[in-house]
């Protein structure tokens, strides 16, 4: 298990959409990885293009990071608001990074304040007992944390950029605010500052003059920081590592995997968090080949961005008869329109991959935020029955190697593939130790070539013990066959005759016993810890990292606990995870949405109840902190059934 | 040795009620193979849900009966996929222009090169006579409650906004102006709608074949009756853009064509530009071994089982240390 350790450092870039919130916190992260650090970085936006609040969180470790916390040791602000909404986060001994400007600025005079959140903020301060005006006397409030403020004046720093470079007009210079406050947050904690030139140079590309200028602005601000604030208790080091690791995030390793998995021809519409993954694929469309005894002109992948999610599933599926492999990539309402499709996929046994993004649902929900709300549509989507394969990714790097596993298990079993990702994966990033490609195998299943059915007659749903049928690319020569939404006879004729639904359904699904059977256990969970365990917790999805980490710590504490991560809920390995759950003395299921879909499934394949509910379903995700509380309850038996978790901003 | 008529049929009872309209479509698709000697397994054909929909099954090629409304995105991704394939699409009126009215328009824009075939009869003939997208305001065909609260939409002026290099009508009982419209159809470099007009024996009592033949027009001085539907080949009408800058005339003129309806219905090409890119030359831009190595025929792994794609240069751009 990965050792928790308190050495290391979270720091927070807090501001406007559309005021380089995210390009300071990729700047942030990469210049931590190039030190040498290990980087988990939490992205949190509005459903905005500009001006809503937006934030970064990044927890920084000489060890490796695999969980968000909700505490900030040195809070980065680049407006007014970002100060007030996350003042209470930030650690005994932390730090607020502000702008001089805002010190003045009134508190309730700030025009993006929601009605629920100043509510809840009058609340705090009259249970605070306190009565602050300004953000400046708010800052004073906070004194008695030992958190300190340090004002940097943006625009000043500004001037002296703009008065450097002959730049006349300021308000072109603006757009660095970001930088001057990465600037200062570095000089705090006396960061070398070549790793920083280097992220920045790697961030802005092939932009000489801009990369100058941000260099610059970062300077100013640095070398103020360390001059007026020289004794912050925080100090960030470099560790020497000759490690290969890799800093990304959760929709890129989704895409990585997809490509070295063989896709092909990739379909989708615009929408929240899943687009991304699109988005970088049709980057790299034009494919590097590895040296093969194979022999081809190069190879490519063609991303279509289709009208609507009902032609993103139909053009996958209709690309995946030719024998490409072809996938899509959506989120909730996306897939709410996909259904019938999937139906027609799986009634035509066509093995077509879907990924999909889970967000704050239903309906429009929370489009930016995280939820893992999905399961049980993933599972029950389209009217009838057929076999379909669910896999739930736990991490940024399961997420790779589960993308190209998707079109296995689609070819194997000739039906579609749910990959069940979520906004807290998609929009996370992390530092890991390089992805082996050349760990992941292709196995296409039966699928024919021309000789192999040259001259013989071809039923493409021809009756076999394990239902699955040999299949043919369209287009194959010599050859013809039929599909249709309808029922139908081994060739691909339409049929209503009773006999033959009775068969030919039961062919199809017999194809889920036959995956059931072939899996084996090690692809479909993961377990944790101690065998002989006092509790035993069950997840799946990304509340991995912060049930790991919690789970440890009560380890430490002298708990014996495991941890089941289920990352195939169906077919649910239910031999094994009956297996693990009879020997549980308390059951805890964690998971990010309100009916506990999970456990809800457990119970229905094995019968078997759990103890105590830890549920979330705020939009943010789980904090390692807020798992561990609630587990901690559950281990000195003062938790009731059912907890709900709220942390988050 | 030739392909014959025969090479395309298939054993499976043509179901369609006795005089549909969709035999006469049925044997020019058919002929129109024949004629082009495409072999069956290079042949797709796809289509929606509705009386249309049973096509495929008719048809001794590759056959993929897919959704309502759904038949454009699945053809479009297997000709992208493969685009050695002849895709041809085809549709009903309800299913095309109704239900899947958002791909019918966003198709145009792509500019595929494959067939798009509507078969338009007015009605949504397999649930038992609906009004269907085609039929015009205010007419009452035989199974409505009321007559038609909405105007009918004009599916070759909605062709021609989309973007379709091709664009035609065609008349399911004339099977050789048909069979010559599809042929041209499927020649046509880039994306080709035919409109093909069709009576519904049994739902659709008002645009019949007697109504199309103009049986109620008696010519006092021959004594034989005036059809509606006319020829614009015959009649001097030429819609194809050779030059870029006839385009824009080209598209006015089919488009006061496309007015025409009721006393005068014209038949064949209302506009052809060859000069659009197709979706194929546009991704050969971006992709130069596009139409050598498609995704249908590309290898990704080795016979081993190893993956052939190198994601090298993306790790290295995401690389940090080491």
């Amino acid at each position: 298990m990965i050792k928790v350790v308190r050495d290391e450092f979270v720091w927070m870039a807090g501001g406007a959409q559309g005021s380089g919130v995210d390009s300071a916190a990729n700047i942030f992260g990469r210049a931590c990885c190039y030190g040498g650090l290990h980087v988990y970085g939490k992205r949190e936006y509005h459903s905005n293009i500009k001006g809503l609040h937006s934030y970064f969180h990044i927890r920084v470790s000489k060890n490796e990071v695999i969980a968000d916390v909700d505490h900030v040791d040195l809070l980065c602000t680049f407006d007014a608001e970002s100060v007030v909404r996350h003042i209470w986060e930030v650690a005994l001994g932390g730090g607020i990074i502000c702008d001089s400007e805002v010190l003045g600025t009134r508190i309730f005079d700030i025009p993006t304040w929601p009605k629920p959140f100043i509510d809840e903020f009058r609340k705090t301060l009259d249970e605070k007992g306190i009565n602050p005006v300004t953000v400046g006397d708010l800052l004073n409030e906070v004194k008695k944390n030992n958190v300190r403020t340090f004002a940097i004046p943006y625009m000043d720093l500004l001037k002296e950029v703009a008065k450097e470079i002959g730049e006349e007009k300021l308000s072109k210079l603006t757009r660095m605010i970001n930088v001057l406050a990465l600037g200062a947050s570095f000089g705090l904690v006396g960061f070398d500052k070549a790793y920083v030139e280097k992220a920045i140079k790697m961030i802005f590309g092939e932009k000489p003059k801009i990369i100058s200028m941000n260099i610059l602005a970062l300077s100013k601000a640095y070398d103020y920081a360390q001059q007026k604030f020289s004794d912050f208790g925080f100090k960030l080091e470099t560790v020497q590592t000759d490690e290969k690791r890799i800093f990304l995030q959760g929709t890129q390793a989704a895409a990585l995997g997809k490509l070295v998995g063989g896709c092909r021809l990739q379909t989708y519409y615009p929408i929240t968090p899943a687009a991304d993954e699109s988005e970088y694929i049709e980057e790299n469309e034009v494919l590097q080949l590895e040296k093969s005894e194979i022999k081809q002109s190069g190879g490519s992948i063609i991303v279509v961005q289709t009208e609507d999610e009902i032609a993103a599933i139909n053009m996958a599926s209709g690309a995946a008869l030719t024998g490409t492999r072809a996938a899509t990539a959506t989120s909730g309402p996306g897939f709410s329109l996909m259904v019938e499709g999937l139906g027609w996929a799986g009634n035509n046994e066509v093995p077509v991959v879907i990924t999909y993004y889970q967000r704050g649902a239903p309906s429009t929900g929370l489009p930016t935020r995280h939820g893992q709300n999905d399961l049980r549509f993933a599972l029950h989507a389209s009217h009838g029955e057929f076999p379909r394969i669910i896999l739930c990714s736990g991490d940024i790097e399961e997420c790779f190697y589960d993308a190209a596993r998707a079109f296995n298990y689609a070819e194997r079993y000739q039906t579609p593939v749910i990959h069940l990702i979520d906004k807290a994966i998609a929009n996370s990033n992390r530092s890991y130790s390089m992805f082996d490609p050349s760990s992941v195998k292709i196995e296409r299943g039966q699928l024919l070539t021309e000789a192999e059915v040259k001259g013989k007659e071809y039923k493409r749903f021809q009756f076999t013990e394990s239902g699955i049928s040999p299949r043919l690319p369209l287009g194959t020569p010599g050859v013809v066959f039929w599909n249709t939404g309808d029922e139908h006879d081994e060739s691909g004729h339409i049929s209503e005759e009773p006999m033959m639904r009775t068969r030919m359904f039961d062919k199809r699904m017999r194809k889920l016993e036959t995956a059931d059977k072939e899996i084996p256990v090690q692809e479909r969970v993961n377990f944790f810890g101690d065998a002989d365990a006092s509790a035993t917790v069950v997840s799946w999805g990304s509340p991995k990292g912060a049930v790991l980490e919690a789970v440890e710590r009560l380890r430490q504490e002298g708990y014996k606990m495991n941890f089941l991560q289920v990352r195939m809920p169906h077919p649910l390995p239910k031999e094994y995870v009956a297996e693990v759950l009879g020997k549980a003395k308390k059951k805890v299921i964690v998971e990010g949405n309100y009916a506990a879909q999970l456990a809800g499934i457990i119970r229905e394949q094995t019968g078997i109840a759990m103890d105590y509910f830890v549920l979330k379903w705020n939009g943010r995700p789980m904090s390692s902190d807020e798992v561990y509380e609630a587990l901690k309850l559950i281990m000195l038996e003062k938790a009731p059934k059912r907890q709900v978790l709220t942390h988050g901003t | 040795m030739a392909l014959k008529l025969t090479d395309y049929r298939t054993p499976v009872f043509v179901d369609w009620c006795p005089g549909c309209g969709d035999f006469g479509i049925l044997s020019a698709v058919q002929m129109a193979l024949v004629d082009l000697q495409l072999p069956p397994s290079k042949v797709a054909i796809f289509s929606g849900i509705g009386c249309h929909a049973k096509l495929p099954h008719f048809v001794n090629t590759y056959g993929i009966h897919t959704l309502h409304g759904r038949t454009l995105p699945f053809a479009i991704g297997a000709k992208l996929a493969n685009p050695e394939l002849e895709v041809i699409a085809v549709g009903g009126d309800g299913d095309g222009l109704g239900i899947g009215a958002g791909h019918f328009v966003n198709t145009g824009r792509r500019n595929v090169d494959m067939t798009y075939l509507i078969h338009d009869n007015g009605v949504y003939g397999l649930t038992k006579g609906q009004a269907s997208p085609t039929l015009k305001l205010g007419l009452r065909t035989k199974s409505l409650p009321k007559p038609n609260i909405n105007e009918g939409i004009n599916p070759i002026a909605l062709a021609l906004a989309a973007g379709y290099t091709f664009i035609a009508r065609s008349y399911a009982y004339d099977v050789r102006h048909l069979k010559e419209t599809i042929k041209k159809a499927i020649q046509h470099h880039g994306m080709s709608v035919v409109i093909i007009q069709q009576p519904c024996p049994t739902y659709n009592d008002i645009n019949t074949k007697e109504w199309y033949g103009g049986e109620d027009r008696i010519d006092p001085a021959t004594g034989k009756p005036v059809p509606r539907l006319y020829k614009l080949e015959e009649r001097g009408y030429d819609g194809v853009v050779r030059k870029p800058e006839e385009a824009f005339s080209k598209t006015v003129s089919a488009l006061t064509k496309a007015q025409e309806w009721g006393d005068k219905i014209p038949m064949g090409v209302f506009y052809q530009n060859e000069l659009v890119p197709t979706y194929q030359e546009r991704i050969s831009k971006r992709i130069l071994t596009y139409l050598e190595n498609p995704p249908a025929k590309q290898a990704i792994s080795d016979s081993s089982g190893r993956p052939i794609t190198s994601i090298e240069k993306m790790l290295e751009e995401l690389k940090v240390t080491g």
